[in-house]
């Protein structure tokens, strides 16, 4: 073995935020796999299509994609069990195209755990360190040290076929690490497990990752299970990559309707695209860098919202930091994906969104605080004729005069009885609750049968809630809660 | 449904009576005193004692057994290897001509094929013997192994063997060490089935086989050419006997095997209550 897992290995280069673990902003960082413009045929097929990835150590990094979409490809050309057509795969510099799956220090969990039926689970565990030392005193040491790891001490002596599902991935996963690769390849890790112990393996598995030090490539096609347990996710369709982020900017900022719709729940409004006048804010919503001068600007807001036909609040001022808010929502967050930053590497991303919004009133209540002044610019979707378009202050107004799509997530949708005092207010008709325990959904029909989905807590009991099935009510969402995407 | 309907007990019973019914009369006739075999003379086991004074017949019998072993055993290693190609090797070019060629020898008259054997055997000048009888059989047999182990290989996990190169194993140790052991009942049960072919074929050994390598079945047709004695029937019932012995221990071997391992598993679960 050439490292024990527990060895810190050395990590030179300083990371841009302190504390923040984002080695894909480091552009001193050296990436521990290089994919460099891969490409996969299978006769006519394309599997993968002429791909460009880094992938850096100590990553929790996830493939995420629908079947078919290449994912598990780029994992098996990682592992070494399918050749690469074109472009080159490089690990910790070296290229490995030509390198075969047994001399490769990358290690797989497979979706099946592949356990060897006829091996006890001490046996299994020891039979990659069988493969490179003779000395039975070190496999020894590190099959115990990997049963203690996983807590499987008791089952040592049981067959594969002895033991239950979740102790058979625990199996499998000591097995793939016992000789402490420099990658471990995760296919499809928790599929087998139930919901429960699926949610208490991902935490499990985000720990081991941590205490070892190993990189980690997971390939699922569960959304949820990619944002729960990555540093970083791709999502991936047709061989192609779609997006590369954080599961906060990959769930806030997706840069397509593909992914706003492959990740979490999404409602789609089209229309086109006008743009808002902007404010004299000297700060134009592409620039990468947030003016100071921006902050003197609020003074100027009042005047914006007039083309706006957004229900408009009563003039209160505005709050202090709306501005600088806006701005880094605006310009940071979607350009730069740095917004909000990760409290702590490789910690479980909060699935809550973490963007401040202005907090909507409850519907209960009846009075809803009045939102702040609308800053100006971005882009005034008319989405139904006769009616007020949809205000997106983050709407690039490079797409002005296209035909757009505003994705919002139904957590950011609010609903009640009277028109609320956001910046955008829709009014619909109620077709279907969908009732989860601590949230329920509202499927609310707008004009142009568009179904918009909205999110209420239910910190109610089921018979004081007011709205029900065919109730007239009013969505409302703020200015910034959408994205809007081309086409 | 009454599982015990006159219909089914009609239709066992004769199935059974065709089945076992001559051998039945066999059995009794190899313990017959006459010498006649269709005249039922009184109780004895005086055949039983000829037949193993008859040096002729023990010859044939342990050269029958030395055939079947060697090439039961070289056919299951070839065997095993050709279907390991079959399944393993995907669309290499000329599969399907490759397949068609292992399969051929089931479909093929034996009597084709033992003439086509002597006709290369002669070609190649190589005298008629022991070698070419074993030659024979393990070209025949291989064919059923490689059927048997291929029918295994086929539901086997491959991600198994990828999971060992994974680890580390270069092919040939994945192959030792994970596939092998996996398929071993296929394989035993192919080596099985290439020794009993070995043991009763009298088509392909009469047409390959020379002076001295006269094998049971051979040794037994001639000797019914010449009018059936009681000793071929006391033969035959220690041929039925060791048959009989080794299907029931076998599968007894097998039930007792399941139930060990259903009961382990029961176990199992036990445990993680």
């Amino acid at each position: 073995m050439a490292e024990t897992a527990a060895k810190p290995k050395p990590k030179a280069k300083p990371m841009p935020h302190e504390g923040v673990f984002e080695p894909w902003n480091d552009p001193n960082a050296k990436p521990l796999i290089e994919f460099r413009n891969v490409t996969k045929r299978y006769g006519d097929f394309t599997a993968i299509d002429d791909l460009t990835l880094n992938i850096y150590e100590k990553e929790f990094f996830a493939l995420l994609g629908p079947s078919g979409c290449g994912k598990t490809t780029m994992m098996r050309m990682l592992a070494g069990f399918e050749s690469i057509t074109q472009g080159r795969i490089l690990l910790a510099g070296r290229d490995i195209g030509d390198v075969p799956p047994n001399k490769r220090s990358v290690n797989m969990m497979f979706q099946s755990y592949a356990l060897f039926p006829h091996l006890s689970v001490w046996e299994n565990i020891a039979f990659g360190l069988r493969r490179e030392t003779k000395d039975a005193a070190r496999i020894t040491e590190r099959v115990e040290e990997m049963l203690r790891l996983t807590r499987l001490e008791k089952f040592a002596r049981r067959k594969p076929h002895q033991i239950s599902g979740g102790q058979r991935q625990r199996v499998a996963l000591a097995r793939s690490l016992a000789k402490a690769p420099k990658l471990l390849l995760l296919d499809e890790p928790l599929g087998a497990l139930d919901k429960k112990l699926r949610e208490e393996t991902q935490f499990e598995l985000m720990d081991i990752q941590e205490k070892t030090g190993t990189t980690f490539v997971i390939v699922t096609h569960d959304q949820e299970e990619a944002m729960t347990v990555a540093s970083r996710v791709a999502v991936m369709d047709e061989g192609r990559l779609v997006q590369v982020a954080t599961p906060p900017v990959i769930y806030e900022a997706p840069n397509s309707i593909y992914v706003a719709d492959f990740i979490g729940d999404v409602s789609l409004i089209q229309g086109k695209a006008s743009a808002r006048p902007e404010t004299p804010v000297p700060a134009p919503p592409v620039s990468p860098t947030e003016d100071p001068a921006a902050k003197a600007a609020p003074a100027a807001m009042p005047e914006v919202p007039v083309a706006s036909a957004a229900p408009l609040p009563d003039g209160r001022a505005p709050a202090p930091n709306v501005m600088g808010e806006w701005l880094h929502d605006k310009v940071l967050f979607p350009i730069l994906g740095r917004r909000p930053p990760t409290p702590k590497a490789l910690s479980a991303p909060d699935k809550a969104p973490a963007v401040p919004e202005p907090a909507p009133a409850p519907p209960e209540s009846g009075t809803p605080e009045s939102p702040p002044e609308l800053p100006g610019g971005g882009l005034a979707i008319h989405w139904a004729d006769g009616l007020d378009p949809l205000v997106a202050v983050n709407g690039d107004p490079a797409l002005a005069g296209r035909t757009v799509t505003l994705a919002i997530r139904p957590e950011k949708v609010t609903i009640s009885r009277d028109k609320p005092a956001t910046d955008n207010a829709i009014e619909g008709t109620v077709i279907d609750i969908a009732y989860l325990g601590n949230i329920s959904t509202y499927h609310v029909e707008i004009a142009g049968g568009v179904m918009v989905k909205a999110q209420m807590t239910n910190t109610r009991r089921i018979a004081k809630r007011d709205i029900t099935w065919d109730d007239a009510v009013w969505i409302g969402f703020s200015a910034t809660a959408g994205v809007v995407l081309d086409a | 449904m009454n599982r015990f309907s006159w219909f089914n007990v009609t239709s066992l019973t004769l199935g059974f009576a065709f089945l076992y019914l001559p051998m039945l009369i066999l059995v009794i006739y190899s313990f017959n005193e006459s010498k006649l075999v269709t005249v039922w003379a009184g109780f004895s086991t005086r055949w039983y004692g000829e037949l193993f004074r008859n040096e002729e017949f023990l010859d044939a019998a342990w050269i029958t057994l030395q055939v079947a072993f060697y090439s039961s055993t070289i056919a299951t290693v070839l065997g095993t290897m050709a279907a390991y190609a079959l399944v393993r090797g995907g669309r290499f070019r000329g599969r399907t001509l490759f397949s068609g060629m292992v399969y051929a020898p089931l479909v093929m008259p034996e009597v084709i094929t033992g003439l086509s054997l002597l006709l290369l055997f002669i070609g190649l000048g190589m005298a008629t013997g022991m070698l070419t009888v074993t030659l024979a059989h393990t070209t025949f047999s291989m064919a059923y192994v490689s059927v048997v182990v291929s029918s295994r290989l086929s539901t086997f996990d491959r991600s198994l063997e990828e999971a060992a190169l994974d680890l580390g194993a270069s092919p040939f140790e994945a192959f030792r060490l994970v596939t092998l052991p996996i398929i071993a009942p296929a394989v035993i049960s192919g080596w099985l089935l290439a020794f009993t072919l070995s043991l009763d074929d009298l088509v392909i050994a009469s047409f390959t086989t020379g002076p001295g390598a006269t094998t049971l079945p051979i040794k037994v047709f001639s000797a019914v050419r010449l009018g059936v004695s009681p000793e071929i029937n006391a033969l035959s019932t220690i041929l039925i006997a060791i048959v009989t012995v080794g299907v029931v221990t076998a599968s007894l071997a097998t039930k007792r095997q399941a139930i060990r391992q259903a009961r382990e598993e029961k176990m199992g679960e036990r445990g993680v209550a």
